[in-house]
């Protein structure tokens, strides 16, 4: 048999641990398609839209820790994918993405579907290749995964043309080993940082842990868990560390930020020592870092030195792996900071939080009140995908953390993240309980992915909070300095039941908050996807 | 205030793209940038001059050491580099002043690169400094045209990035 760049780079995936893929065909990527046609050991999930095959591959690569996949055509296909690829950027999410391109002697030419993907993608990858000879495929699939998955990980994006994909080549040699010069990402905290850190530990009176997604990504739970039982040190976390401890541990916190938890937030004011742990401090989660600097001695650990002093300056900064360096710590002996008064002054706060008694409005359903009663009756280990909007906030702020994940587009903020998100985290974990959180307009963003959830025979349970309204904007809107709502009612919707229907897909209506117990418990039950819709009035927001 | 970062890059198509690409969508300014092939073929230098402050310059120098074909960043100690800049520069002359521009080309180690019966065209590496200032003795004689490739630099002494 021939051997083209399209059997090589195929070949070079399965070397890479490839499994499955998320795509859309096109012209210029048909001569790979062809020869994914004799590899039945990779999956392929065909998307309804380019964009989601980033988020379905960055749900997947997020609950299995490998890299995902998408394969898109040139032109309009990879253009559609750039938001995906912006997505998981923002999030440090791992990503391999493959864009057909037009036959390489006509690069430039403006020809059909001819679009500078490379060019275009530049700022928000971290890094991209335009292939030019089909003998290089095999070490540029070899170096994408290792950029992608080491160091800080993030999307990295393959350019092939079509020539390149039909060029015959003598061999195919998947290479051992990776050496690119110019990336080596630190590992191992520096021995005199750990030292200066434990100091820090061991004079403090309030220290408080920040975790963010870096925990996630570093694969560090434990250690941070270590960590803050050990010491007895409380932990507020960011978006995207939301799920790293439980919300019934009794040293958690919840979410710092301008729509997080009001006890990590007094915690955080509060605080002598802010230990920060895989985070790069952004302005949702930190909205005046400048005080938090002068107001407390910081510690930084993450694995970019540029976040390191980008949005803060530590006092402390400790560069290299968060697993790595949170071992290197705990391997220290620690005088453990005397942090009692401390706790019994967090104790009440927290209590006040959880025993919050959210407002009630006849004929609808508060969202935090659904969500509560949502996470009591989770399995431990649920995947919880939620978009962004109100959703994202109530969601992040109420529902109760047990075991499992709860991913959500922090970074960028991508409306639509959610459905095709736990399409990517169900097809690498079937076994696991999947529940999209999402409001009426991301929903409408993405539910043409209904058509992969029937196709893929996924179990997905897709809850929608209805108000008829982009609920977000809306309570931007109705406060200062501007004046009302304009261009954010949903009007025009279609009856989801209808749509879910249509899809084969059983649905339920929660009117009112004597129905959610039934509602969730139906459910969390019935086998296969469900929608549950929920009312939630318009005027509600996300301080209420 | 002014600093020179000196970047080691792979040689290859689109690097420059990255660099200059990562200067605007962080907003770092660009002052001057000059890039060429160092003695192996592989690797380029490219020399960037930025007015930021320090804390900026810190981060620039992080950011380019993320990009994956970059493969060493190194902001030169002022005072403890040279720095050039050429310059080619074309003035009007005829035989009244030709005599007076030689003269100043004279003090500055400028060359005469073409003349013709209502020009001359010279060349001069300086410091950027020198180079402003050789500009404005030159602009009585009416300047036409002005060329300069940006700075190079290396540290002094043995010492390399």
């Amino acid at each position: 048999m021939e051997l083209t760049g399209a059997h090589i780079l195929m070949e070079s995936l399965r070397q890479a641990g490839v499994t499955h893929m998320f795509g859309y065909a096109g012209a210029t990527i048909c001569p790979v398609m062809d020869v994914l046609r004799e590899m039945p050991d990779i999956g392929y999930t065909l998307v309804r839209t380019e964009q989601n095959a980033g988020h379905m591959a960055s749900g997947y690569a997020r609950v299995t820790g490998k890299a995902g996949v998408c394969m898109v055509t040139s032109g309009p296909g990879a253009t559609n994918l750039i938001t995906g690829i912006a997505t998981a950027y923002m999030d440090s999410i791992p990503l391999v993405a493959i864009t057909g391109q037009v036959p390489s002697h006509l690069l430039g030419r403006d020809i059909f579907q001819e679009v500078d993907i490379t060019g275009a993608v530049a700022p928000f990858s971290k890094h991209s290749y335009l292939i030019k000879d089909a003998n290089d495929i095999p070490r540029v699939v070899k170096e994408a995964f290792h950029i992608a998955t080491t160091g800080r990980p993030g999307p990295v994006l393959i350019d092939i043309p079509i020539d390149i994909q039909t060029q015959s080549v003598k061999a195919f040699h998947y290479p051992e080993q990776v050496n690119i010069r110019g990336y080596k990402p630190s590992v191992k905290g520096n021995e005199l940082q750990i030292k200066r850190v434990v100091e820090a530990l061991g004079k403090a009176k309030q220290p408080l842990i920040c975790a963010g997604g870096g925990v996630w990504l570093a694969h560090a739970r434990e250690e941070l868990l270590e960590l803050a039982e050990r010491y007895s040190i409380p932990v507020v976390k960011t978006m995207m560390g939301i799920s790293v401890i439980p919300t019934a541990h009794p040293l958690n916190l919840g979410m710092i930020g301008a729509h997080g938890n009001h006890c990590a937030n007094q915690a955080l004011a509060k605080a002598d020592l802010l230990i920060m742990v895989g985070t790069r401090a952004a302005d949702r989660a930190m909205v005046h870092p400048e005080d938090i600097e002068r107001r407390m001695a910081t510690i930084h650990i993450d694995v970019d030195p540029a976040e390191i002093g980008k949005n803060m300056t530590a006092a402390i900064p400790v560069v290299g792996d968060v697993k790595v360096i949170l071992r290197q710590i705990l391997e220290r002996e620690l005088t453990p900071p005397d942090s009692a008064a401390w706790l019994e002054k967090l104790r009440s706060y927290r209590k006040a939080e959880l025993d919050r008694v959210f407002p009630q409005r006849e004929g609808y359903v508060f969202p935090g009140t659904f969500l509560r009663k949502l996470g009591e009756k989770l399995a431990d280990d649920a995947t919880v995908c939620v978009d962004v909007g109100q959703n994202q906030l109530f969601a992040c702020k109420y529902l109760p953390q047990k075991h499992g994940r709860l991913l959500t587009s922090g970074g960028l903020g991508t409306m639509g993240y959610a459905l095709p998100a736990a399409i990517g985290t169900k097809t690498a974990q079937r076994e696991k309980q999947t529940v999209v959180i999402c409001g009426d307009g991301s929903f409408q963003m993405a539910m043409n992915e209904l058509a992969a959830v029937k196709c893929e025979n996924l179990d997905i349970k897709i809850v929608l909070f209805r108000n008829n309204v982009l609920g977000l904007v809306h309570q931007i809107q109705r406060s200062a300095p501007y004046h009302g709502p304009i261009g954010v009612a949903l009007d025009g919707s279609p009856d989801f039941a209808a749509i879910a229907a249509a899809y084969g897909i059983p649905s339920t209506v929660v009117e009112d908050e004597t129905q959610i117990d039934n509602a969730i418990d139906a459910m969390l039950t019935r086998k296969g996807s469900s929608l549950t819709i929920v009312n939630v009035h318009p005027d509600v927001t996300t301080n209420d | 205030m002014k600093q020179t970062i000196s970047v080691l890059v792979e040689n290859r198509a689109g690097v420059l793209n990255r660099i200059t690409g990562l200067f605007s969508r962080r907003a770092f300014n660009i002052e001057s940038l000059a890039v060429g092939p160092t003695d192996d073929p592989t690797i380029s230098r490219i020399t960037i001059i930025v007015d930021n402050g320090n804390n900026m310059v810190e981060q620039v120098e992080k950011q380019l050491n993320k990009l994956i074909e970059v493969i060493k960043v190194r902001t030169l100690e002022e005072h403890h580099h040279i720095s050039r800049e050429l310059m080619i520069l074309k003035v009007t002359a005829n035989a009244k002043t030709r005599q007076d521009i030689v003269t100043i080309c004279s003090i500055y180690g400028a060359k005469i690169a073409d003349i013709s019966p209502t020009s001359m065209t010279v060349e001069v590496s300086d410091t950027p400094d020198r180079l402003d200032t050789f500009q404005e003795m030159m602009r009585p004689f009416s300047i036409l045209e002005v060329v300069r490739t940006g700075v190079i630099a290396l540290q002094k002494g043995s010492g390399k990035i």
